[in-house]
Order: structure tokens, then sequence, then C-alpha cells
């Protein structure tokens, strides 16, 4: 009896502060929900409706149904050397960065300078991409040091970024140094989080350093393995600006991406609606990869 | 056996700190080679340093190119955009994390979703808003798209949702209406995460090349650094030492930035990062 008479007012006071939250969340939120309707939301439909037409940047808008998809492969010649340059990119970049940034991370946590490591590898991640590019290019150049070095080991140096056998792979080697540092950074902070209490009493059970770290510390940080490769493919199929300023996505169309199809048939070909058909293509790649990712990661992915 | 340890440890400890200098060697490279004369600059054997330490290569950077102009540009985009981000995901962030009302969290979870569009989806429909709006080549039209990303509002509410709701409760039993709790109490306890937020917003804008590209025609009117960069790249394609002194020119700032508020910024993203699950 007295505890429901105690309940009661505080539930009306509950709810009468409900009420009160809701309207001032309301108001907090109408900024940001604006901005986002405005220029995310909005934009999103807008460029699903553009690749329905032939929409020159001056000129007629005409519909064109599906054209502009049917035409990826068929009309468009830059296509489908971009999304398959875009799809090997991507394959290359997300296993080679997480192994090395796992690793890393845990060398990195052996050391007493544990602090200024992270820092040190974080800084190409702060780094402008045109600047990284510039500074690649420098090295990549067929007088420059890395020939030199090549040249020294007794090989024959490569043109590294005119040559399309290797321009692909010494993009590669540019994207994974600028992102290295974010993916080592979050693995430290997982390696940082590990209970140090389960993994000394897994040693007094004389589990062995290879079995700790397979059986024990890997699984623990797989949340955070889980959100690294998920932003790390995404990155990847959006690779733009390392390319465009280093090769222009030559030679040929050995380095061409996506993104630079998007942005060349759109901006310098002035051909909006051609373009933004394999923007959408992108997103719905995007999409399907990070649903799969989704749905796989119950087979993996510990949570505590 | 003791000794043998001391030894691997500190075998260790070089070995890493090797690594560690190879993987930086590009912007090292890049700095000594900024004061190098053009000559020296393709070498073999390559050297770290010059025959002369050419501080001119950073004077004549401003002389051939708006080299300033590009870096003011840069400062208005990036301190615009940054003010932007703080004051409406904050806002946000304090409906998210502090206020208590009826289908917050499935708001959160559809802002959260906006933040899988990627930028290059958006470019063309933007790029066509900008034009519709009369803002292409405008301020606006490279500071207000991408203000309003769900990111700013997801980070600092992971903060905000630390703060006991009791805190808010007993600001409103002295009167205090929300405004001025959000004001006066959540902000001021906020103030490293905000700080987290600021100095990765700057970054961002500091290092936008895609959207500028698209959204600038008078690159020296309001091109930021990166663009400048691309375009001096572009027309001085022979020397080299001007390209490398503005290319650090172009570092400089965001690497001040980490350097200065490292501990803030690598904890918070780390922490972010991981919360981003």
């Amino acid at each position: 009896m007295t505890a429901l008479a105690e309940r009661a007012p505080v539930r009306t006071r509950d709810r009468r502060r409900r009420r009160n939250d809701t309207r001032a969340a309301l108001a907090f939120l109408t900024p940001s929900a604006a901005g986002l309707t405005v220029f995310i939301l909005f934009p999103s439909v807008l460029a699903i409706a553009t690749s329905l037409f032939h929409w020159p940047t001056y000129g007629d808008i005409t519909f064109a149904g599906l054209d502009n998809y049917a035409e990826l492969f068929s009309a468009r010649s830059d296509f489908g050397p971009a999304l398959l340059n875009t799809v090997v990119f991507t394959l290359l970049i997300v296993p080679i960065n997480l192994v090395l940034t796992v690793g890393v991370a845990f060398w990195v946590a052996s050391s007493r300078f544990r602090q200024l490591y992270r820092v040190l590898f974080f800084i190409p991640v702060v780094t402008p991409s045109v600047a990284t590019a510039i500074i690649w290019k420098l090295l990549y150049q067929p007088d420059g040091v890395l020939s030199w070095v090549a040249g020294m080991f007794g090989a024959t140096p490569p043109n590294f970024l005119a040559s399309p056998s290797s321009a692909l792979l010494s993009v590669v080697v540019v994207i994974l140094w600028n992102g290295f540092g974010y993916n080592m950074l979050i693995f430290s902070a997982a390696i940082d989080q590990l209970p140090e209490d389960v993994l000394a009493a897994a040693s007094l059970d004389g589990a062995g350093r290879w079995r700790t770290m397979f059986q024990m510390k890997l699984p623990l940080m797989t949340p955070a393995i889980f959100f690294a490769t998920t932003v790390t493919l995404i990155q990847s199929f959006q690779i733009f600006n390392e390319p465009y300023v280093m090769t222009a996505g030559g030679p040929g169309t050995s380095t061409i991406t996506v993104v630079m199809n998007v942005y060349q048939t759109a901006f310098q070909s002035g051909q909006l609606g051609e373009a933004a058909a394999p923007a959408i293509v992108l997103f719905v790649l995007i999409l399907v990869v990070t649903l799969v990712q989704w749905t796989g990661q119950k087979k993996w992915v510990q949570y505590e | 056996m003791r000794i043998g340890r001391r030894t691997a440890r500190s075998a260790n400890e070089v070995a890493l700190a090797l690594v560690a200098l190879l993987f930086l060697f590009p912007v090292i490279f890049t700095i000594t080679s900024s004061f190098k004369p053009n000559n020296e600059i393709f070498q073999s054997p390559p050297s770290l340093w010059g025959s002369e330490f050419r501080w001119q290569n950073y004077v004549e950077v401003f002389q051939n190119a708006p080299f300033l102009q590009y870096i003011i540009n840069g400062i208005i985009q990036s301190v615009g955009g940054t003010l932007i981000v703080l004051a409406v995901s904050a806002l946000a962030a304090y409906a998210f994390g502090i206020l208590r009302w009826r289908g917050r969290d499935q708001s959160m979870l559809a802002y959260l979703a906006t933040m899988m569009i990627p930028q290059e989806v958006l470019v063309i429909p933007m790029f066509l808003l900008m034009q519709k709006f009369g803002w292409i080549n405008t301020w606006q039209a490279l500071i207000l798209p991408w203000a309003f990303g769900a990111f700013g509002t997801f980070l600092l509410r992971q903060f905000f949702s630390t703060l006991p709701y009791e805190l808010v409760e007993a600001s409103r039993m002295d009167g205090c209406s929300n405004w001025r709790t959000f004001m006066k109490i959540i902000l001021p306890l906020a103030r490293p995460s905000l700080a987290v937020l600021a100095v990765w917003t700057f970054i961002t804008y500091w290092n936008s090349f895609l959207w500028p590209l698209i959204a600038v025609n008078d690159i020296h009117a309001l091109g930021n650094v990166p663009l400048g960069l691309q375009t001096f790249f572009g027309e001085h394609g022979a020397s080299w030492n001007l390209i490398i002194a503005a290319s650090v020119i172009s570092i400089a700032p965001t690497l001040l930035l980490l350097l200065l508020l490292q501990k803030h910024l690598v904890k918070g993203i780390a922490t972010v990062g991981l919360a981003g699950r």
C-alpha cells in the first residue's frame, strides 16, 4: 500500500520530466536535424534522381531511365578498370593494413615509449593527402631515393609511378602509410583495455605466449578489429586523392578509381547524370559489403 | 639470465625505434629536402642535407604563388567550419546524451546511419544544390555542406552520456533552464571532448581536397592549402625545392596541433573509434 502510494507521484514526475525533455530535445536538435536534412538526406535522394537523367552541367536535362547504369560497362570504357582497381585496392589494403597495424600495435605496447610511438605513427594521418602524395612522388622519382635503394640491392629500379605494372602497388604503399596510424591507435586502445588479471591467470595456467595471443588477446580485440575493418573497407572504396595527385589515374587506366571516374565524368566532362550512376553503384557496393560485415560479425566478434 | 632479458629488451627498443624512423623517413626527408637547392634534390647517392641550408625556398614559395592567401583561406574555412560543427554537435549531443525522451535511441541510430553515406556520393547533388543556391565559389559552399555530419554529435554524445542525470536535475532545482544547464554546466565539463572535436574538425577542413576542387573556381580567392598546393604542383613542375617547401608549410599546422594536443587527440580518437563499434 505504502509502496504504491510512493510510486505514483514518482511516475507522474517522470512523465512530466519526459514531456519537458521532449520539448527541449526538439529545440536542441533543430539546427543539426535541419542541416542533416538539407545537406545529407536531400542530396542523397537527389543523387539517385540525378543518376536517372542525362544531366549536363549546361544544357537540357532529359530522362534516361536506367541508361546511365546500362552504359557503365558498354559505352564507358573507364568504369570497368576503375571498378576493378577499386576492388583490387581494397583487397590489398584491408588485409595488409590490419595485419601490420595489429602487429605493430602489440609491438609498440611492449615499449616503454608507447605513447610517443602512437603519436609518431599518427603523423601521416593528419598530413594533408595532397602533401602525402607529393612527398611520395618525390621518393618515387626515377632519380629519387627509392630507385637508388633498389639499385643498391642490385634490382633494376622500376619507374614506380610511370609503369603500369608497378603504379598500383606504389599507390597502395602510400595509402597504407597514410592510414596506418589510425588503426594502430584503435588497436593500441584495445590492448590497453585487455583484462590484465585474466591474462595473468592464463599464463599461470601455463598458456604460452602464442596461445595467449591467438586464443585470448586477439579474440578479446575482435570488436576493435571489426570496427577497424569496417572503416578501412569503406575508406578503401573511396580512394581518390592520392592517385589523383600522383598519377591522375595513369599510366593508362592502371590507377583510376571509381571516385576518380565520378569526378572526371561530372566535373571534367560535365555529365552529371552519367557520373551519378557510378557513385550510386559505389554506395550500394559499400552498403552491401558493410551489411555482410555486420551480419557476419556474430560468427567471429566477441562482445563481453 | 637477467642480463639476457635486459639486452633483449634494449634490442627490442632499438629495433622499434629504427622501424619508426623508417616509417617517418618520407616526412623527415621532405623536411630536410625543403632546405636544399633545387639541383641537389635528386642526387646519387641521395643526401639528407644539401650543401647549403636554403631558407630562401620558403621565401620563394610565397613570392611565386599566393600561398599566404591559401593559408588565410584555409584558416577561414577551418575555423568557420569548426565553430559551426562544435555548436551544432554540442546542441544535438545534449538532446541525445542528457535529455530523456521517447525515441531517443532510435533517432541516434538514424543519425549514425547517415555517417554511412560517403561524401563521394554526395558531391554531385551537393554541387547542384550549391548551383541552385548560387553558392558556387562562396565561403558558405566550402563550409556548410560538411558541417552537419553526425560524427561530432556522436563523439560528444559519448561523453555527455557519461554525465549523471542528477546534474541536470540539481540544476533544474536551482531554477536553471535547459539552455542555462547546457551553457553553464555541461559545456564547461565537456571541454576536453570539445577540444578533441575542434582539433579533428579543423584538421579535416584544413586537409579537404575533393570538395574545394569542385566548389571553387577562383582558387586564388577561396582555395585552401591542398588546392593551392595541387595547382602549384602542376604549374611549377620543375622546381621541386619550392613544391617541397610548400608541402612542408601545408603539413606544419596539423603537425603542430597533433604534437601540442597529442594526449587529448590520441585518447579521444582511440576511445571514440572503439565506441563506434
